[in-house]
């Protein structure tokens, strides 16, 4: 939380983009905000009333109503056209870059289902493995995510990854980010899904290069081990009970 | 002075007549005079007003202290177990109340505030009409609004309570009963909101057509005051955008009741469907809730400043061009549903053209106070808090107008901070505006000036204490409709921020004793109002205060300007009534 808007930090390839896009759009408004009030205030002083005086008697001004017509457009119409295209970039499947990685995020109340490829790097086959609440990515590869939602509608939120995407029911919905800095981060839900909203929480740890093959390589061969193949509920983590009181007060 | 036809002696007795003719029951309750029905509109959704209010200030109160033992919730003990049990609020009972302020606040508060209230009174007094059109379906108007709003109170106290899938009800959590734990409340609130449309219906159909047939000789459409205007655009996108509220409502409560799949997949239906149909009438229905306020700012602003609105032409087609883009821009409360991404650049560009209209209102009301000689009485001084505080909520909407900026705002609390700037900073200081202009027109009686002063500094600070902090809160990464926001670790730092605004709402809250106080007070020992004490233009203030049935008493008044020409060189005084042939003379408003 550091500056005026306490941005998250920021690890996502284009998580820069979206703060430059925030930081004109604070500038522009910022410069609009300042001088409408203070242009307000000074009106409000200057002409305060006084008795004997007369105010001006106009209905207006044609040149200044196309003056700032024209302008107020062009400032929307530049920052619709730069917004488009950066939007598209994050947002459009046919731009999305070549997956290093790609994982099935399966939403539920209150949890995040994360399925990994397993050993063979293909989805839907035996040697898939899944993590509740526990998201694992490679530093710098690009990671294409496949979001389902098996109940309620969520959304995918990563705060240092300038991510968010709705989990729609019936729909599969696709993202994709390139984390650049190694890490434990936040994974949250930022739409209303029921009374655990608020703890549907997890976690999601970068690793750099080599450490990531080593994670990988283990949950491998414990899926492996396991017998039939069958994907184990692995790790708990992120997995947050309510705190104590409140679990009490549900026992009604 | 006057130019109306009778004598206003004359036409006061008639008045009089009149009205003992009515019996009590026909005259207060039952009404079909549009005064009576825009104050029991009043009555009714000040109440709301402070119902949702005083949820809010309980979810406050969660969000400072979550689940602290050491707070319980002041007045929780008398809530049942199912809501707060040993002081702490249950994590479904914050989402009902998320739920309920949402609901209560847009539908039974502000939007009546605006429209029931303003459209049913000033309508015909500001277009020189007796009543409305259709006396019988405005009073069907206010008793539909009644039960609707019974129902949803009674919602809170049903098995499973209220409904909690928030203001917006997004399906698949408002659908199943599996999923949110509730299925009557969430019926009620479906129920409750159908009937409060048809509500909304016959009334705009009945403004819409005063409007059009009922206007005095004289009074052209170029020379209604900005109010009228802004009441007639906003009536018209009541007619077509609530009966799209109503049938996805119905589609719900089917969903809900009788195993319908409109928009649960499991049937081959479509949640998102639900989210086009509630946003293709709930962008709208944003500029429903701010076109009546700025109208009314319109006329308050020139009024104070002594001066004509700047740029009355630009102002009209400004409300017209909101009106007409206001439909082409809900798909930005779905950038991050899922929807094609294509559609969302389509959105954010249409989102940022909307800018341009209200952009043209805030510089028109600069140009208006400009050179003017401004009187500061209490019904300015909200006019200029409304302008002041919608800058503020226009900018922010530009961030997240702004499809990639939006990504990591949306759903948190810059979005909170965004619509209460605009239906707080915005619509309610328009209403206190409206309310303290025209109470000596509805009751005949002044509002302390030196309270409403006062009532304007206190909650202007308080207002912006309260929700500025929410923008950083928001671009910080705290998301909306959080129970315990403790619970991220990287939100534990902002908790401060939390407690520091909750102090702010809660007395932000007690303020507006200040402004009740004010109001109920002077209802009986306020200093009686002359017939025109702001020294306005426009036709509601050339007749008596409070206006009798009938308004001017039987006759028609005659229209010879438009409402601003204030201090126009012809004449002496700084004002020059619609009605008025020769300019009147300086310290004689008309009175009798």
């Amino acid at each position: 939380m550091d500056g005026f808007w306490r941005l998250p930090q920021n690890i996502a390839t284009f998580g820069g983009d979206i703060d430059r896009m925030f930081i004109i759009i604070a500038w522009i408004t910022g410069i609009v905000f300042v001088a409408v009030e203070a242009l307000l205030l000074f009106y409000l002083i200057k002409y305060r009333g006084k008795p004997g005086r007369k105010a001006v008697f106009t209905h207006g001004n044609s040149r200044l109503e196309i003056i700032w017509t024209t302008a107020t457009a062009l400032i929307v119409v530049v920052i619709g056209i730069m917004s488009r295209g950066l939007w598209l970039d994050i947002k459009d499947p046919r731009r999305f870059p070549e997956p290093g990685l790609e994982l099935r995020i399966t939403a539920k109340q209150f949890e995040w289902n994360v399925t990994y490829p397993g050993a063979d790097g293909q989805l839907d086959t035996a040697d898939d493995f899944v993590k509740r609440n526990q998201l694992h990515v490679p530093v710098n590869v690009p990671v294409k995510v496949d979001l389902e939602s098996e109940d309620v509608i969520h959304s995918f939120y990563l705060p240092e990854l300038r991510l968010k995407q709705d989990a729609v029911p019936g729909m599969t919905i696709e993202a994709w980010f390139e984390a650049t800095e190694p890490g434990a981060y936040t994974v949250g839900c930022a739409e209303l899904c029921g009374l655990g909203h608020y703890r549907m929480r997890g976690s999601m740890t970068v690793y750099a290069g080599t450490e990531w093959d080593t994670w990988y390589q283990q949950e491998i061969q414990a899926v492996a081990a396991a017998a039939g193949g069958a994907a184990p509920l692995a790790g708990v983590e992120g997995d947050a009970a309510p705190p104590a009181d409140v679990a009490a007060a549900h026992v009604h | 002075m006057s130019t109306i036809a009778v004598p206003h002696e004359a036409h006061a007795a008639g008045a009089h007549e009149h009205h003992e003719a009515i019996p009590f029951i026909r005259r207060y309750i039952f009404s079909t005079d549009h005064k009576i029905i825009g104050i029991q509109f009043l009555f009714m959704s000040l109440f709301f007003l402070l119902v949702g209010g005083l949820l809010a200030m309980a979810m406050r109160w969660q969000l400072a202290w979550p689940s602290n033992p050491d707070m319980p919730l002041p007045g929780g003990s008398v809530l049942p177990e199912t809501m707060v049990t040993d002081g702490i609020m249950l994590p479904e009972f914050y989402n009902a109340l998320v739920t309920m302020h949402g609901t209560i606040m847009v539908f039974f508060a502000i939007m009546p505030l605006l429209v029931g209230v303003w459209a049913n009174y000033l309508i015909p007094l500001q277009i020189g009409a007796p009543d409305m059109a259709f006396p019988r379906l405005n009073m069907a108007s206010f008793w539909l609004a009644v039960p609707a709003g019974l129902l949803m109170l009674a919602s809170f106290f049903v098995v499973g309570g209220a409904a909690n899938a928030g203001w917006t009800g997004y399906a698949t959590l408002s659908t199943s009963e599996v999923y949110s734990g509730v299925k009557l409340g969430q019926q009620l609130w479906c129920v409750s909101l159908v009937i409060l449309g048809f509500s909304s219906l016959i009334g705009a159909v009945n403004y819409i057509t005063t409007l059009i047939n009922m206007r005095a000789p004289g009074l052209t459409w170029f020379r209604l005051p900005l109010s009228t205007w802004a009441l007639f655009v906003t009536s018209v996108l009541i007619l077509l955008a609530v009966p799209i509220l109503a049938g996805g409502l119905i589609m719900l409560f089917f969903d809900i009741t009788i195993d319908t799949t409109f928009f649960r997949p499991e049937g081959g239906g479509q949640p998102l469907l639900w989210q086009h149909l509630f946003w293709f009438f709930g962008h709208p229905e944003v500029y429903i809730l701010i076109l009546p306020a700025m109208g009314f700012v319109s006329d308050i602003l020139a009024n104070g400043a002594r001066k004509p609105i700047f740029g009355y032409h630009a102002m009209v087609w400004a409300i017209v061009g909101i009106g007409f883009i206001g439909w082409v821009v809900w798909g930005h409360h779905m950038f991050m549903s899922g929807m094609n991404p294509m559609l969302g650049g389509f959105f954010m560009v249409t989102t940022l053209i909307i800018a341009v209209p209200s952009a043209i209102k805030t510089f028109n009301w600069l140009g208006t106070v400009w050179g003017g000689n401004i009187r500061f009485h209490a019904p300015m001084l909200y006019a200029l808090g409304f302008v002041s505080l919608f800058v503020i909520g226009g900018l922010s909407g530009i961030f997240l107008a702004a499809g990639p900026v939006d990504i990591p705002l949306h759903d948190t609390y810059f979005v909170v901070a965004h619509i209460h700037y605009v239906l707080v900073g915005g619509s309610l200081f328009g209403i206190f505006a409206a309310i303290t202009f025209w109470y000596p027109k509805m009751f005949g009686r002044m509002m302390s000036e030196m309270l409403g002063k006062i009532h304007f500094a206190l909650t202007f600070i308080f207002f912006n204490l309260t929700f500025f902090p929410m923008h950083m809160l928001g671009s910080g990464g705290m998301m909306r409709r959080l129970y315990d926001p403790t619970q991220y670790p990287y939100l534990q730092p902002q908790q401060d921020t939390n407690v520091f605004i909750t102090i702010n709402a809660l007395l932000l809250f007690g303020t507006q004793l200040i402004f009740a106080f004010n109001f109920l007070w002077n209802l009986w020992k306020g200093k009686r109002a002359t017939e025109n004490p702001w020294e306005a233009n426009s036709l509601e203030w050339s007749a008596p205060s409070p206006p009798p049935h009938g308004n001017w008493g039987g006759v028609v008044p005659i229209v010879n300007r438009g409402p601003y020409e204030y201090s126009a060189p012809e004449a002496e005084a700084d004002y020059w009534p619609q009605t008025d042939v020769a300019a009147p003379v300086r310290a004689a408003p008309v009175s009798h």
